[in-house]
């Protein structure tokens, strides 16, 4: 069993309204030094698959396939042995 | 000319739809079940808007997968008229019969208001009773309204003509101004390159009636029957 953590996020070339939303409100609270804030979604599951590589090979397709829409998305994930 | 409206779970404007073309404008239609396996005998597909699956993951990522889109794939293959409506429009994106993409509005509200289209195309199945430039008055109601493309991708559309509305003033000038959701260069429908597939935002089946005191949806249907 493996645990995948999917993190996607809108590309650095797509404008990120909620971002710069973010980004604004981080400093009205006085945070100053940030910088390039996105907001995205985080996705967990677990998979059943022999090892590391076959799951990490899974997780791809389904990133491809359905969690993360390419034109205007980006992801990365970590695999955790359970 | 027979047209199917196809429902999803969670499709909310396909009552509006089917009202409009089978009451407004007299023709044979007929409801589809997202998990239908066959498109025979109409000559015309619309997917309604609304909020399919609940917009979960992202709006109209799940219903991309339900069986009638296989249909509807083939369907548009072989040349039939195809109309993508607001939620329609981010099916029809997300399966890839439309190029782009549709994102959060830029202002993170969802809007719920008229707008004016400037008719960018008369060239196509769904404008060809419109003139070039011509002034239409339609409610747009989504968040995720805003439409994206890389360079290479717009370069395209806008060369093939496949951009057929974009957002303008009352007075048809398409301006900064006049784009409520932040889509790039003011789109706000487009075609496919074989000019068969439509998709838009706003809702022409809110407004193809004059008692509802706005009728500025009515030429897209007329283009469609005249087609």
């Amino acid at each position: 069993m493996y645990k995948a953590k999917i993190y996607i996020a809108p590309k650095k070339s797509v404008l990120d309204p909620q971002g710069k939303v973010v980004h604004h409100a981080l400093e009205s609270l006085g945070f100053q030094g940030v910088d390039e804030v996105r907001v995205g979604k985080f996705v967990e599951l677990k998979v059943d698959s022999p090892d590391k590589t076959t799951a990490a090979a899974r997780v791809k397709e389904m990133c491809e396939g359905l969690l993360v829409n390419a034109v205007v998305e980006e992801y990365t994930f970590e695999l955790l042995r359970e | 000319m027979k047209f199917g409206v196809i429902v999803f779970p969670g499709s909310n404007c396909d009552h509006d739809c089917y009202h409009v073309l089978k009451h407004v404008f007299g023709q044979p239609a007929e409801f589809v079940w997202h998990k239908e396996t066959s498109l025979k005998g109409f000559d015309c597909v619309v997917l309604p808007g609304g909020f399919s699956y609940g917009d979960y993951l992202r709006c109209g990522a799940i219903a991309k997968f339900s069986p009638i889109i296989k249909e509807v794939r083939s369907f548009a293959a072989s040349g039939g008229r195809v109309v993508g409506i607001c939620n329609g429009f981010q099916i029809l994106v997300e399966a890839g019969l439309l190029p782009g993409a549709l994102m959060r509005n830029r202002n993170l509200r969802f809007l719920c208001r008229n707008i004016h289209l400037r008719v960018e195309n008369p060239e196509t199945p769904f404008t060809r009773k419109l003139a070039k430039g011509k002034v239409l008055k339609i409610p747009i109601a989504h968040a995720e309204g805003n439409y994206y493309a890389d360079e290479e991708t717009l370069k395209e559309i806008e060369g093939n003509g496949q951009v057929l509305f974009r957002y303008a003033t009352e007075e048809g000038e398409v301006s900064e101004g006049a784009n409520p959701n932040g889509s790039l260069h003011n789109i706000a429908g487009i075609a496919n390159k074989g000019k068969n597939v439509l998709g838009m935002m706003p809702h022409p089946e809110r407004c193809a009636e004059a008692i509802l005191g706005n009728a500025g949806g009515r030429g897209i249907f007329e283009s469609i029957l005249s087609s």
